[in-house]
């Protein structure tokens, strides 16, 4: 049995006690059903979020295609609820009754074979990990072994978003083309659009979304978490140290991409649908937004920025529908600028010390802000008091 | 909140009633209430009070598709004020809330849910793509909402809690055929649109059209959303010589395709081939340019420059509230019947409930159109005259043909699918 102490910092166990609280009690308390629906599909996105935080502001990775396996994710569990809902008694108007709706619109007579395993939920739940998992290693494996990295792989991701969109779109019979899977109903019979279920998926998603924090903050902890921070600092000297660089960057790339493709399965059920416009280039830019306005290095950061970036998203567009992108713009400038590090540097430079010193009566640290030296960014200065090699 | 308020409103007029009577037997009959009562007219808590009742309106403002949903934006609030001004729908003064679906299917589901609700609309005029129409049907049919949707589409749906208010695939496309074939004589057919299910569902039903009339089809072509390279196709209906080019290319896509057929040496108006579009109205040819389309023809439900009393009206209202710079093209018209019908219908009922809205509404009739005269069929789509326009230099169509009769609307074309 792992020590919890060993990995969880007493400032971890209090923000995930305290985002744990937000959750399950605040916001259920607070929200109608409908509030906390959307509140529960912000939080798939902050799968994806926590995924770049692992990726990029740890590891230096940045991939501008999670959308790619938010989608694969997603897309796994809609064929599974498409294919329940598409009984023959279901679908008797169609020409070919008991294939989903948009085959028949395509003129395709019968259930291609990459569809069939999809009728049994323990594949589905499978291949909601191993088929990103799978493809994150192939784009890993080519990429890394190679030493490609940095901009060319940002690059390379962007296209594999856009590749696999073109795809989606263009085999419309067997995907559903721009419309995507619509029309999900039932999971094993059970109805995921009434006002029960979607509690009971809102919570699922919320202790999923705690699972993986307490998982990430195990792999951040460990010795693959410091390896990770130094190879995006100084990756040949890790690589001289004798590590094989590439195997821990496909390591975290397939990590991250299993989290998006939980968030995207989990969006599936809460949502009703799944559509290409979630894989492409710009949802793909979006969800690093959302971990940039979070703090990259944070992934407490991250869940918080998801859902401050959406929130503003949805009340903006409601109270100016035709204004409300240049607000929502402002406020990626004013990160941008004012606040880099996201909101977790803005709790690291002024809340963490006060809560250090309150509750865990710990004396302020002088000259740094009190944080794990791990979370320094890369591109702020060495500190001076590190020794010269 | 606004649930809370209703109740307690109720609870009172209840309690006054029993206090003139003193009857406990009052108590059951205490929906004893004046005519007209927002509790008869609304009794599933809608968003209606003594004057005022709540729509919703759901189109792209922002987005790539803002440039074709603002039209229809601007028809139904133009068709709002005109009710309003004319006492409303059962006495009570329309208002709506406006949300923007962003260009993006799940936002526009996720705005529809926050209509019916949140917001407990009456009903909602609003989407424009099949795609945001395919997302938020669900939505409607869990909370049974009612849709007025306005785009002609492909058909092959009949939602209980969808008005169709423009064409589906066959009002448009079997008389256009029809016409070309025996008008100008055509023989052989190239088909060509951008790809997703409204053109090729289009392009199917027009194949079959096609081949059951004993012409042949030489050449069928898809390109993405949002393409602009047809050379390579513009070639190839040069070798094929085909007597008609079909074109069913959407949105910005037009712009490149008929610049660069002109450019290519296809003078449309020589009509070798000519070319017959359902996808270009007014507002498409604004960014096309009408020198670059002129000579080609359209078949849709209405022009901007129908000769009719209805329509004179219609446009320089319009005018008038929007701007003279404005092109109205066949969907804003089409958007303009929601609000329309949706108080025919809630006229009929005597009733704001949805359920009593959707049995109204079939048989509605509205002879202020400004198509012309418009009658709501069984199945939820209109029947309505398919027309043919040709596309004019200065942007408009001119009317050279209308069907006699109204065309039925058939979803679910038997032999099509």
């Amino acid at each position: 049995m792992i020590n919890l102490k060993s990995f969880m910092a007493r400032q971890d166990v209090l923000a995930l006690l305290i985002l744990a609280a937000l959750l399950f009690v605040v916001m259920p308390m607070s929200m109608d059903i409908f509030r906390l629906n959307l509140i529960g599909k912000y939080l798939t996105y902050a799968f994806v979020a926590i995924g770049l935080v692992l990726c990029w502001g740890k590891g230096g990775i940045l991939s501008l295609g999670q959308g790619v396996f938010f989608g694969l994710g997603g897309y796994c569990m809609a064929m599974y609820l498409k294919l329940e809902s598409s009984t023959p008694e279901a679908t008797a108007i169609q020409s070919t009754p008991g294939i989903p709706d948009f085959m028949d619109w395509n003129q395709i007579t019968e259930l291609p074979w990459f569809w069939e395993p999809f009728n049994s939920l323990t594949f589905t739940l499978v291949a909601i990990l191993v088929v990103p998992a799978l493809f994150a290693f192939i784009i890993g494996a080519a990429m890394f072994k190679r030493r490609v990295g940095g901009v060319y792989f940002a690059i390379i991701t962007q296209a594999i978003a856009a590749i696999l969109t073109i795809l989606i779109i263009g085999q419309q019979g067997y995907t559903g083309g721009v419309n995507g899977i619509t029309d999900l109903r039932t999971l094993k019979g059970w109805d995921i659009r009434s006002d029960d279920a979607k509690y009971v998926l809102y919570f699922l998603n919320g202790a999923l979304l705690l699972g993986v924090l307490v998982l990430c903050q195990f792999v951040l902890k460990s010795k693959l978490g410091r390896l990770l921070v130094a190879l995006r600092d100084k990756e040949d000297r890790v690589r001289f140290s004798g590590y094989d660089v590439a195997n821990f960057k496909i390591f975290v790339f397939c990590f991250a991409a299993v989290l998006s493709a939980i968030g995207g399965a989990m969006f599936t059920l809460q949502v009703g649908f799944m559509s290409p416009s979630f894989v492409g280039i710009v949802p793909s830019i979006e969800m690093v937004i959302f971990c940039a306005v979070g703090g990259r290095l944070s992934i407490f950061g991250a869940v918080y920025g998801t859902l401050l970036v959406n929130w503003a998203k949805t009340t903006f567009s409601e109270t100016f529908p035709e204004l409300w992108l240049f607000g929502l713009g402002a406020l990626f400038i004013a990160v941008v600028l004012v606040f880099p590090n996201g909101l977790s540097g803005l709790y690291r430079s002024y809340l963490a010390p006060h809560v250090d010193r309150w509750i865990f009566r710990k004396p302020p640290e002088g000259g740094s802000s009190g944080a794990d030296p791990l979370d320094t960014p890369a591109f702020e200065p060495e500190p001076a008091a590190r020794p010269a090699e | 909140m606004r649930r809370l308020k209703d109740l307690i409103e109720h609870r009172l007029s209840r309690r006054s009633v029993l206090t003139g009577t003193a009857a406990a037997a009052m108590l059951v009959t205490a929906g004893a209430i004046a005519p007209g009562h927002a509790d008869d007219v609304n009794t599933t808590g809608l968003a209606v009070t003594e004057d005022t009742v709540k729509v919703g309106i759901l189109h792209s403002v922002t987005g790539t598709m803002a440039i074709s949903e603002t039209g229809s934006v601007q028809a139904e609030k133009l068709a709002i004020e005109q009710i309003n001004a004319m006492g409303g729908v059962l006495g009570r003064k329309i208002e709506y809330i406006q949300e923007d679906g962003g260009s993006d299917w799940p936002t526009f589901a996720e705005k529809a849910k926050k209509l019916l609700v949140s917001d407990k609309v009456a009903a909602v005029f609003g989407c424009w793509t099949s795609a945001s129409r395919k997302a938020v049907l669900p939505v409607f049919e869990q909370y049974n909402g009612m849709l007025y949707y306005p785009t002609f589409y492909e058909g092959l749906e009949q939602s209980p809690n969808v008005i169709y208010t423009g064409q589906e695939a066959t009002q448009q496309i079997l008389a256009g055929i029809d016409w070309v074939a025996k008008e100008k004589g055509a023989k052989s057919f190239y088909l060509l649109g951008s790809d997703y299910i409204w053109p090729r569902t289009s392009n199917k039903i027009a194949r079959k059209h096609i081949e059951k009339l004993g012409m042949k089809v030489v050449g069928e072509e898809y390109y993405p959303l949002g393409h602009t390279q047809f050379n390579s196709v513009i070639n190839k209906i040069k070798l094929k010589k085909p007597d008609v080019i079909y074109a069913i290319v959407v949105g910005g896509s037009n712009v490149a395709f008929y610049k660069q057929l002109k450019a290519a040496g296809i003078d449309m108006t020589k009509e070798k081939p000519v070319l017959l579009t359902i996808s270009v109205t007014e507002d498409e040819i604004r960014g096309i340019g009408g020198e670059n389309i002129e000579g080609a023809y359209a078949a849709m439900k209405y022009f901007q420059s129908l000769d009719n009393e209805n329509n004179k009206e219609f446009v320089s209202a319009f005018k008038e509230m929007w701007g003279d710079e404005i092109v109205i093209g066949d969907v804003t018209q089409a958007a303009y019947l929601g609000p329309w019908l949706w108080k025919a219908a809630v006229e009929k009922a005597g009733s704001f409930d949805i359920d009593k809205v959707r049995l109204a509404s079939p048989g509605i009739e509205l002879t202020t159109a400004p198509e012309g005269y418009v009658r709501v069929h069984e199945n939820h789509h209109l029947w309505s005259k398919t027309r043919i326009g040709l596309a004019k230099p200065d942007g408009q169509y001119e009317l050279v043909y209308e069907t006699a009769d109204l065309m039925e609307p058939d979803p679910f074309p038997e032999g099509y699918q």
